[in-house]
């Protein structure tokens, strides 16, 4: 039957572009399915750890080739439904790749929702750029699922785990497929859920319970941000699915105060999702999380919504000049901003949590200029470099947690104090993490180079166009993307030479029990170490193609991206053209394309290289030896107090206000109210039931003088 | 006529019936005293049937009817109650109250 699928979705494409009906709607159903069996083992599974518990012990899970089957099915359950999903996302790719598609594809499945004239359909759009993101949320989601096999094995919640992870695939891809506002939000807010899930997966521990809380919080933010969007856009069209809303959206005023609004409203969603400032102070956190889901949900997909969601809507952001210049801003200042706390960070996943919001600020950067395929581009490249250093940093850390779990020692195995020297210990992890932080520091020829330096030559480009609007806005945020590509190189550097280089730090006896992770872990890294070299390869600029970047014409496309998402792009760039003229051919202080290329990839290999050399000799001190760091750098170390300035200025008034509104308002005065009233009836039948006195004679006095004051009224 | 001392009688007699209800405390004394205000009543209702027709009369039965029924089941609990407290004094009878 799967074969009949495949023969029928992947042969020649059916003239006008048809796809089969059932086909991409079951790659959103896969995960939904893995959810629920997983899901009902995981309940199975908690019922007999729950007997046990009862019984006085714990669940035994035995070895790893006696588990029960609750504990064993997930893993082929999981990573399964990835693998079909991911295998009906490429047949159908490969499809559309023969169809030439013009205007997206919308397959209604059922209405959903109808009230009055606002009608919702439960349908999936199929386009370049949702084919995209469904490559990389099943493809990446695929390679990562395998790995967590490996990272989560011995994990009680293991069932659960699963479940969880194939949850937020089927909500991100609701999020990237669905046709209308309305169901992205639905994927939007699921996979927000899935997030808080799984950041605070271990939820006995108390830290990461709350630091699931506030992901989920500061999302809300965000949240209500991207709902005032979606009422304004339905205000003006009646609807909020994608085809009738870009088609009548050039009838919206350029530049105008809605289209601005809605812009900024959707902007405060994007950074909400996508961490940026001021929304950003959840990622960090949500470090807590097993490293897989870091990699998964923190990383390469939920984390980049926000740049789908600018790029999706790039019609409205190229009629609003401000709302677009509001996303580059907002986005280079994020970079600027994570990328110097991360110089400072001794956590391994902490480094990489900035530097995702860093490059989260690229890609908004990107999305910002009006370069949507160079933005969409970089969450490529990123999700493919990224999940590597996560997944690197998840085989380190587990390695770590081994060698401290055989001598009982209670060091902290992130810490990258502890660490030094693993490449001995761990030769493959060594390679491809260092495949992944040249890719990210912007290396030629690897991936993150070609997707970086895209974005930082259409700043350029944008600013220079014939009537760029705040053309002096563009040079600064060219200037600081430029500087902060340089301390990208630095800090990914620095945390490659603490882990796997100098002398090992981890302890005499534990050092022995350093080793490699288990094939199930090295081979996902291996797959998206490649995809990380060779991932940059597919849009080549034209102008670097010819030039030594293309080797002369050797890589083998031309801004094949950039092709493939124009029928996304294009009324965005029509919008561009009209009112901003041609965009320019110079860099803001001159130069083209392919010296900044040059200049850029040089002197990223400067940084790398010099800090090889000084931070190599350098002695690293274990944390209890190392000093607290004095001056500026103790404020990097405490990433500029603003954790700290958002609990003084935000947390600690709203936990005033509700103190006030429980303790004043509600327990004393409502509360007072009501129990006032309840006091007088009681008071009053108390005094009243004192006339009750048990004695038949006053009983008998007081009907006859009742019967004589009634005889002498009707009397007299 | 006779109707109006038989009247005065039935007055006289109910309100010698009520003051003996209020003040006695004696059970089976008040018991008798509410017997006396319904057989002052029933004296009423003889003596104005005089005046307007055998009504009256025919009421007087069914009165002394209820009278004989609140007898048996009032005693009764009279008998109990001095079984149980063995007194008959209403002042001791005062559970039911609040």
């Amino acid at each position: 039957m799967i074969t009949a699928f495949l023969l029928q979705g992947g042969g020649d494409a059916v003239a006008g572009g048809e796809f089969h009906p059932f086909l991409p709607g079951l790659v959103v159903l896969l995960p939904l399915l893995g959810f629920l069996a997983n899901g009902w083992l995981a309940l199975q599974h908690g019922k007999a750890s729950a007997d046990a518990v009862r019984a006085g012990g714990e669940l035994d899970l035995g070895d790893r080739h006696s588990r029960p089957a609750t504990h064993t099915l997930p893993t082929w359950i999981g990573p399964g439904v990835m693998a079909l999903a991911f295998l009906i996302t490429l047949v159908n790719f490969l499809r559309m790749l023969g169809a030439e598609l013009h205007e997206p594809v919308v397959i209604s499945y059922w209405t959903w929702m109808a009230t009055g004239t606002f009608v919702v359909d439960a349908a999936i759009q199929l386009d370049q750029l949702s084919m995209v993101m469904m490559m990389i949320v099943t493809g990446v989601g695929f390679l990562i699922h395998v790995f967590s096999v490996g990272y989560m094995r011995d994990d009680a919640g293991y069932p659960r785990y699963f479940a969880y992870l194939n949850l937020f695939v089927f909500f991100m891809l609701v999020l990237v497929m669905g046709a209308s506002y309305a169901l992205v939000f639905v994927g939007w807010e699921g996979v927000g859920l899935c997030s808080y899930l799984l950041i605070g997966f271990w939820f006995s521990d108390r830290e990461k319970s709350d630091a699931g809380k506030k992901a989920f919080i500061v999302n809300r933010i965000g949240d209500f941000g991207f709902l005032v969007a979606m009422f304004f856009l339905f205000r003006e069209f009646g609807t909020l699915d994608f085809v009738p809303v870009f088609g009548e959206a050039e009838a919206l005023v350029y530049g105008g105060g809605l289209v601005t609004a809605i812009t900024l409203f959707f902007l405060l969603g994007a950074a909400g999702k996508s961490a940026q400032i001021p929304l950003y102070v959840w990622l960090p956190d949500a470090m807590a999380g097993p490293t897989p889901v870091s990699a998964l949900i923190h990383a390469a997909t939920m984390v980049t919504a926000g740049v789908y969601l600018v790029a999706r809507s790039s019609v409205l952001f190229a009629l609003s000049p401000v709302g677009s210049a509001a996303v580059a801003t907002v986005g280079v200042l994020t970079a600027l901003f994570a990328a110097t706390i991360a110089l400072k960070q001794n956590d391994i996943k902490k480094v990489l949590a900035y530097s995702t919001v860093s490059q989260l600020g690229y890609m908004f950067v990107g999305v910002g200029v009006g370069a949507y395929a160079a933005g969409v581009f970089h969450l490529m490249t990123h999700a493919f470099f990224k999940a590597l250093l996560f997944l690197g940093s998840g085989a380190v850390i587990h390695a770590m947690h081994e060698a401290y779990h055989h001598t009982h020692k209670h060091d902290d195995p992130q810490d990258m104090r502890n660490m030094g020297g693993l490449r001995a210990a761990m030769p493959i992890t060594w390679v491809t993490m260092w495949i992944a932080t040249l890719a990210i520091a912007g290396i030629w020829p690897f991936a993150g180079f070609f997707s970086k330096d895209e974005i930082i030559w259409q700043i350029g480009a944008f600013g220079g166009a014939e009537t760029a609007p705040y053309p002096a806005l563009y040079t600064f945020i060219w200037v600081v993307a430029l500087a902060a590509a340089m301390l990208t190189a630095f800090y990914m550097t620095r945390m490659m030479v603490m882990t796997f280089h100098g002398q090992n730090r981890t302890g005499a006896e534990e050092s022995k029990h350093l080793h490699e992770a288990p094939a199930v872990m090295w081979v996902p890294l291996a797959v998206l170490a490649v995809l990380s070299v060779f991932g940059g390869w597919i849009n080549v600029p034209e102008a670097l193609q010819t030039a030594w970047v293309g080797l002369g014409g050797l890589l083998p496309t031309s801004e094949w991206l950039h092709h493939w998402l124009e029928p996304v792009t294009l009324q965005a760039h029509e919008v561009q053209l009209e009112h901003l003229g041609e965009v320019s051919h110079y860099a803001p202080f001159g130069g083209g394309e392919a010296l900044w290329a040059a200049i850029s990839t040089l002197a990223a290999l400067t940084v790398v290289v010099a800090t090889i050399q000084i931070l190599g000799k350098r002695d690293v001190a274990t944390p209890a030896n190392d000093p607290q760091p004095t001056g500026f750098a103790n404020v990097l170390a405490n990433k500029y107090y603003v954790d700290e300035f958002y609990d003084r200025v935000i947390v600690q008034p709203i936990i005033r206000a509700s103190r006030f509104c429980w303790k004043i308002i509600d327990a004393t005065i409502i509360d007072g109210a009501v129990n006032l009233v309840g006091m007088l009836a009681k008071g009053m039948g108390w005094g009243i039931s004192m006339f009750q006195s048990g004695s038949v004679n006053t009983y008998a006095f007081i009907l006859t003088v009742g019967v004589l004051v009634i005889l002498g009224a009707s009397v007299f | 006529m006779m109707v109006e001392q038989t009247l005065f009688l039935s007055a006289a007699l109910f309100i010698i019936g009520t003051f003996g209800v209020l003040v006695r405390r004696n059970a089976i004394i008040m018991f008798l005293c509410i017997e006396l205000q319904l057989n002052a009543v029933n004296v009423a209702f003889v003596a104005l049937s005089n005046v307007w027709g055998i009504d009256g009369q025919v009421f007087v039965f069914f009165v002394m009817t209820v009278a004989a029924a609140e007898a048996a089941v009032g005693l009764a609990i009279i008998i109990s109650i001095f079984r149980h407290y063995q007194t008959v004094d209403v002042d001791n009878f005062n559970l039911l109250k609040w």
